[in-house]
């Protein structure tokens, strides 16, 4: 009893200084983009400044063309466009084909798969070039659709290995008594499988969404201009123009963190029995 | 449609039979044909992007491609990589790619072993405890990088003011202004930000070690460490091998963290494979070189890939 309330104690203790390590640096972002400039700068550093300067937030939502603030939030839109538009193709994609890959025999399937896994090796370094003459040709360059094509084949490979380990561990059986019913193999898929799978779902949607939230190479070689930039971008060309004001970059960074996050911190709860079955099976 | 009678027809004798042979014929061309559409929409959404550029940049990687408007191209067969192997910076380039991926990996792995554990732990408030572990994998790559660089600041950062007022540094600290540390700070950046995602996938695997096992070794008066090691780790190894390949290929083709904190300085001494390779190609306009560089890349990828994937049958292997 008493060493159980020791390990009690000491767990407890563990999690609080994992929480206190990552939560330190992101609340100095905080405090950092809400301190004025001045204090920021000053030795010793005072934390917690006596007065808040909300500016910055100001600055980028209500900025006029040429500012910081429009070029900041044309991102934040081509960023929600190039997620949405990644993540819905790839999961409508994804499902199909996880459906073939666990429930269906047919040959070279698993040789099928791998392929699909093996494009994960490949670095966006070696596809570049000749992606960046492509789009070139299709009049598809600085184009949101063109980040969705491109961001769509980095996705999808994840998106199918998520669901079709996800979907082997939903019994056969389900799907067997919705077919003596009479339904067909995609009305199964359907009305059977993807309801029994909301976890498997739920944990490839927060993937992807992350994924194509972060994804940087790409944008950054294939737009140039506020019609498809998207937030990395914009915050990367943010930080190297305002070196000085480490608060301008720190409330950028932070309002283009949101979304991810507030998608994380919903699904979260999802993704460990969405994966629990994913990263068991391999 | 055929395929659903033939399948009604087939599930109502039972179980369906599996890939032995006995299979009937027409079945399983029903079957092979339904998972050619259902798969097709992804091959041409996956290879319909990447097949031909592949095949491209392995074109160019044998010629001399000096400009994007090059009109003169002379094929020069393999001497693309034989002056890549034979440069001093392609080497040092490598070694620091090797340094970021064992180093960032194995503290990736312990870290997220130890926060596994915690987050499968019997916590009072485990919903919170999840919800802010899961905080740094969801910030962006490009967002984490600016933090860190704001943090690692020699003027305003954060690090030098917590170890100053803590009497552990007398002066302010230039951490990324030099070659050797830089590497090192970058690397904990980005240990901050991927370790989360590594104990997620480490919290799949051991949630789904059945708790008569520790039942059992506890009956058996085993210690903490011994059940470590005979009962969590081995359940572990799938997870782990998954975790460690992903985790390094990732590592081996890294970007974006160094192109937002250290843009390859100081004095390239953060300057990666990956990095290196997008220098060349979009810096200098080598394309030719570029290619051939990461043709490369794909080349280690695929070989380090090949050992964990053989490192992984043998451990399974032992597990029986």
């Amino acid at each position: 009893m008493k060493r159980s309330t020791r390990n009690s104690i000491l767990i407890h203790a563990a999690a609080g200084v994992v929480s206190l390590l990552i939560l330190a640096p992101f609340a100095w972002m905080v405090m950092a983009s809400i301190t004025p400039q001045r204090v920021l700068i000053t030795t010793p550093l005072r934390w917690i400044p006596e007065e808040f300067d909300f500016n910055r937030y100001i600055q980028i939502f209500s900025g006029g063309a040429e500012s910081v603030g429009a070029t900041f939030r044309a991102a934040m839109v081509n960023s929600a466009v190039v997620a949405v538009g990644t993540v819905t193709i790839s999961m409508v994609v994804g499902i199909l084909g996880a459906y073939a890959f666990a429930r269906l025999r047919f040959r070279f399937r698993r040789a099928t798969l791998m392929v699909f896994l093996a494009t994960y090796m490949l670095p966006q370094i070696a596809l570049l070039i000749p992606l960046y003459l492509i789009l070139n040709s299709l009049g598809l360059l600085d184009t949101t659709t063109g980040l969705i094509l491109v961001d769509c084949a980095l996705v999808i490979p994840f998106v199918l290995w998520i669901l079709s380990n996800y979907f082997m561990t939903i019994p056969d059986e389900l799907e067997e008594a919705a077919r003596i019913d009479g339904t067909t193999r995609l009305g199964a898929l359907f009305w059977v499988v993807l309801p029994a799978a909301r976890p498997g779902i739920f944990a490839a949607i927060m993937f992807s969404f992350l994924l194509a939230w972060d994804e940087f190479m790409y944008a950054l070689i294939f737009t140039s201009s506020d019609a498809a930039k998207t937030l990395p971008v914009a915050i990367s060309e943010f930080a190297g123009r305002y070196t000085t004001d480490f608060g301008l970059v720190a409330a950028g960074g932070i309002l283009a963190a949101l979304p991810p996050l507030i998608v994380a911190i919903i699904f979260q709860r999802y993704v460990v029995s969405g994966m629990a079955a994913g990263a068991v099976k391999g | 449609m055929s395929v659903a009678s033939a399948e009604r027809a087939e599930t109502s004798g039972g179980r369906p039979p599996q890939e032995d042979g006995r299979t009937p014929r027409r079945r399983k061309e029903n079957q092979g044909r339904l998972a050619f559409w259902l798969l097709l929409p992804a091959g041409v959404a996956v290879f319909g992007v990447i097949l031909y550029p592949i095949f491209r940049t392995l074109v160019i990687s044998f010629f001399e491609v000096t400009s994007a408007l090059a009109t003169d191209t002379p094929f020069i067969g393999i001497d693309n990589y034989v002056h890549v192997l034979t440069s001093a910076s392609f080497r040092e380039s490598m070694g620091r790619t090797l340094y970021f991926t064992i180093v960032s990996t194995a503290l990736e792995l312990t870290f997220g072993l130890i926060v596994a554990a915690l987050l499968n732990a019997k916590l009072r408030a485990r919903w919170l405890f999840r919800a802010i572990v899961v905080i740094p994998w969801a910030i962006p790559t490009i967002v984490n990088a600016a933090m860190w660089k704001g943090i690692f600041n020699a003027q305003y950062g954060s690090l030098n003011a917590v170890l100053a007022q803590l009497g552990i540094i007398n002066e302010y600290q230039a951490w990324l202004g030099d070659p050797a540390t830089a590497l090192n700070m970058v690397i904990l950046a980005d240990v901050w930000k991927t370790t989360p995602l590594v104990a997620f996938f480490l919290l799949a695997g051991l949630t789904s070690i059945p708790s008569e096992l520790y039942e059992a070794a506890k009956l058996d008066r085993a210690r903490w460490p011994r059940i470590f090691r005979s009962v969590v780790l081995p359940m572990l190894v799938p997870s782990i091998s998954i975790v460690l390949v992903l985790r390094t290929v990732e590592a081996f083709k890294v970007f974006d963290i160094i192109y937002a904190m250290t843009r390859g300085g100081p004095a390239n001494g953060t300057q990666t494979v990956a990095y290196y390779a997008y220098t060349t190609a979009f810096s200098d306009q080598d394309f030719g070189v570029g290619s051939a560089l990461s043709y490369i890349i794909v080349v280690v990828i695929l070989a380090l890939s090949a050992i964990y994937l053989r490192l992984l049958r043998r451990s399974e292997m032992s597990l029986l």
